[in-house]
């Protein structure tokens, strides 16, 4: 594993599943308790990774009886042992987020950011996490933050690409206030509460379709969060895109660029350009399955990409981005350097804490 | 999508022509203006309730443009009639000031693909055609038609491509970009065989609005984000047609992807391929990496222009996409339009140029454009 | 720029341009848009330089800031020209544009307003404009 032999690996996107609601139970309180085994609510886990699609785990990484990722001694044999990871951020993809009634969505969220805090923060002093919170209200999403942000360890929070409302929207801001006040950045990984179709043209038939077509999901949200002035009002803030893929970054910078250039009056809190904006705020975690295969071709667009303190190196443990032992494949080793540590410390003042 | 596949340009099957705008947008003065090709029962209709879809304003579409009509403020007629309503004055300010020796006919207004009563939709298509026919190519041979068709119901949609078939000066097929499934869904694959069989490419020009959000995390709430997204839903919008195995099944189909930028096209091969291994048990009817087909069913247009950082840029886009799946759009008369002589920033060889002005137009339209 | 290489060209008369119209005029063979803005004259260059739109057909519009999203500050009416095509901003006092001011401008060029019974004393290039000594001129500078 050429490049990652320096010490300090932080690896910025690791899944840990939740084997069931079973697993969650203890830490509702005993009314959602009641309600949650009187209702059957169960099978909460994300549409856009069902547990047995090939993307969702590496087959090597499966076992048989158990869901890929749900078990710390899993986790740590295959990813924290395997790689070398000093530090890895736990989002824990499931359905909080998603449930139609925010009540019930912010008690699986609190009793989520509970069982990951006790069941593998509590356990590993390598692992840190991000903090999911009820998107479906402001109120109790920013609650969600308040209760957790005290514990160090939480060290950002976790955003689905896919809510009722597009993230620049202004009922979202007092999530990024909390956020910025606290030091924590946003994270936005692929995945939708499905609250609309995943393409602006409707319903695809394919998980296959819905995964290529996320970069659009992404881009837009880079779109709502700079028109809205996400950016000019929260200047401390970072945004993180979690298995966003890169290759998509030229095209919108350019299409964005050109077209502030001919619409800036519309949004004219908005001072820079979005390529600008991107470079600045925006952080990319790092696995190279939507790049070119040609090495020359690589090149020119990490070029066109510009700048190299963009990207945040991630296993995406257990999901299936990448073969082998070696999760730098593909990269520029300087580009690689800095996605390794440098730019995750840089990205997370938490991280700079406890390294 | 590589550099090493460049293929050189079609040979000129006519010297004459040295420039194709592969996106001109005629429009009527007045939905009176299809009078003479509509029956009373429509025209009544239209006059009563007016066109219906799926949006809130009687006349508006649901974002405003950047400017009134989509317009270039110097494309206004002096009567005040709509940019684009004037053949004299087209052919004034743009097929002569321009040199254009063909013109794709792309009538977006009135909108008629995605009219939600579907006979009133049938009857808008039909009578746009035959407006098309007698008022723009009948009067102006550079010019070339669109066959418009409502795609929700294919069976009216694939008599019409029949009925305009047999007439002369269509050049391809247009379809709303987005429909109320994706494109590559079953419910349209007749008409694409209809459109095959005809030998007509499908010319895919952002329109339409299904009710869905044009993005998947929302309406968004700026003109600024709206122009991007529905750009962004033709990457969805090529997505399906592979994935869905269109171009497997049809290895003819020519799809021309129109007024959507291009700097998209290789990263979207690259993502494709770069999830086919995950996802090939779910697409069995595959038989070649989504790569090759979008390399060898889909061309893009120029317009609008994608405009890089540095100008050499632009050429690695376009050694990556392949220099033979690019044409020229000037999309006429609209704010956002091309100048050919202003739209590119590189220096480019003279086969590069003729590919891009006229060669690769004629590889794919053929006979129908002469 | 020394001063006797400089000649002043008679373009307009003063009330043949609306109040925020333009005219196009040429000077040397150079197209130049020419707009009136409350009782003042500015002319730029009438290409656009990032796509060749001709600027005298844009809008005017005022500069439009804001120091707080959902804060939209309106200054300097009319005094920027939003081009025809791609809707690119220019200040008409100095060409630059909004975006790009210091690597992306349209030419300005300066201008004047003289009485007709001044003009009638030169050393101004009114060949192909009929100058009257009852009326007020636009003149353009230029090298």
């Amino acid at each position: 594993m050429g490049h990652i032999a320096a010490t300090g690996l932080i690896d910025c996107d690791i899944h840990p599943a939740v084997p069931g609601m079973k697993a969650l139970l203890p830490y509702f309180d005993v009314h959602w308790q009641e309600v949650i085994d009187a209702r059957g609510v169960d099978g909460l886990d994300l549409a856009y990774y069902p547990p047995n699609a090939p993307v969702s785990a590496r087959p090597d990484w499966r076992v048989p009886g158990r869901k890929a990722g749900s078990t710390l001694a899993d986790m740590q044999a295959q990813a924290l042992d395997a790689f070398g990871i000093s530090r890895g951020i736990l989002n824990c993809l499931y359905g909080g987020p998603a449930m139609y009634s925010a009540d019930l969505g912010a008690a699986i969220c609190c009793a989520t950011n509970a069982w990951v805090a006790a069941e593998w923060l509590d356990q590993d002093d390598r692992l840190r996490a991000s903090i999911v919170i009820p998107v479906q209200n402001t109120e109790l999403a920013v609650d969600e933050i308040e209760r957790w942000a005290p514990d160090r360890r939480f060290v950002q929070i976790l955003l689905l690409g896919a809510h009722e409302s597009l993230l620049g929207q202004r009922e979202h801001w007092p999530i990024y206030k909390a956020a910025e006040k606290h030091g924590l950045p946003i994270a936005i990984h692929a995945g939708s509460a499905m609250r609309h179709a995943p393409t602006a043209n409707g319903w695809p038939s394919t998980l296959y379709e819905d995964h290529v077509s996320f970069a659009q999901t992404f881009q837009s949200q880079l779109l709502s969060l700079i028109a809205e002035g996400v950016f000019t009002k929260f200047p401390a803030l970072r945004v993180v895109l979690l298995e966003s893929g890169i290759s998509w970054l030229p095209s919108f910078f350019w299409r964005g660029t050109k077209m502030w250039r001919g619409m800036r009056k519309e949004i004219p809190w908005v001072d820079a350009s979005p390529a600008a904006i991107v470079r600045d705020r925006v952080r990319f975690s790092l696995q190279t399955w939507d790049l070119p295969p040609d090495p020359a071709q690589l090149d020119q667009l990490l070029e066109q990409i510009g700048g190299d303190d963009n990207f945040l190196f991630s296993t995406y443990y257990p999901h299936w981005r990448f073969d082998g032992d070696d999760p730098s494949r593909g990269l520029r080793p300087a580009l690689l350097g800095k996605a390794m540590r440098e730019t995750p410390l840089a990205t997370y003042p938490r991280l700079k804490e406890t390294v | 999508m590589s550099s090493s596949t460049l293929q050189a340009p079609a040979k000129p099957k006519d010297a004459a022509i040295k420039l194709v705008d592969c996106d001109i947008h005629p429009t009527v003065r007045s939905l009176k203006d299809l009078h003479p090709y509509m029956s009373a029962r429509w025209r009544e209709h239209l006059d009563t309730f007016g066109q219906r879809f799926r949006q809130a304003f009687v006349a508006s579409t649901a974002f405003p443009k950047a400017t009134p009509q989509l317009a270039r403020r110097d494309a206004w007629p002096e009567d005040g009639s709509p940019p684009g309503s004037d053949l004299a004055m087209m052919q004034r300010q743009h097929l002569d000031a321009n040199g254009i020796d063909r013109g794709m006919l792309f009538p977006l207004f009135p909108r008629a693909l995605d009219e939600r009563n579907i006979e009133c939709a049938h009857a808008v298509c039909r009578a746009i055609n035959d407006w098309q026919v007698a008022e723009w190519i009948e009067p102006e041979p550079r010019l070339k038609g669109t066959i418009t068709v409502m795609a929700e119901d294919a069976d009216g949609a694939v008599a019409e491509i029949e009925r305009c078939a047999k007439l002369k000066g269509f050049a391809q097929v247009a379809l709303v970009t987005r429909p109320i499934e994706p494109l590559g869904r079953k419910r349209y694959w007749r008409i694409y065989e209809a459109a095959v069989h005809h030998g007509f490419p499908l010319g895919l020009h952002n329109s339409g609005n299904n009710g869905h959000a044009v993005t998947a995390g929302g309406s968004p709430s700026f003109y600024f984000e709206e122009h991007q997204a529905v750009s962004m839903s033709l990457h969805a919008m090529a997505t399906s047609f592979i994935l869905e195995g269109v171009p497997e099944r049809l290895p003819e189909l020519k799809i021309v992807v129109v007024e959507g930028g291009f700097a998209w096209a290789a990263p979207l091969a690259w993502r494709m391929d770069g999830l086919f291994d995950r996802f090939r048990s779910e697409v069995p009817h595959l038989k070649m990496k989504p790569s090759e087909y979008l390399r060898r069913n889909f061309w893009w247009t120029t317009q609008p222009m994608e405009e890089p950082e540095k100008p050499e840029q632009l050429r690695q886009t376009l050694d990556w996409m392949g220099w033979d799946r690019i044409v020229f759009a000037s999309d006429y008369p609209h704010w956002d339009s091309d100048d050919p002589r202003h739209a590119f920033k590189i220096r480019m060889s003279e086969a590069e140029k003729r590919g891009i002005f006229a060669g690769n137009a004629e590889a794919i339209y053929g006979e129908r454009l002469a | 720029m020394s001063a006797a290489v400089m000649t002043r060209h008679v373009v307009a008369k003063v009330g043949e341009i609306p109040e925020k119209g333009s005219k196009l005029v040429k000077v040397k063979g150079r197209p130049i848009a020419l707009f009136h803005v409350d009782g003042e004259y500015f002319a730029i260059s009438n290409t656009c330089p990032h796509a060749g739109g001709s600027l005298c057909h844009g809008k005017l519009i005022g500069l439009i800031r804001s120091s707080e999203p959902g804060v939209y500050e309106r200054t300097r009416p009319f005094e920027m020209l939003q081009c025809p095509w791609h809707g690119w901003e220019f200040d008409i006092r100095t060409g630059q544009s909004y975006c790009d001011p210091d690597s992306i401008k349209a030419r300005s060029y300066a201008v004047t307003v003289k009485d007709g019974a001044e003009l009638a004393e030169g050393p101004f290039v009114a060949e192909t404009f009929p100058v009257s000594i009852e009326d007020q001129y636009v003149l353009i500078e230029m090298k």
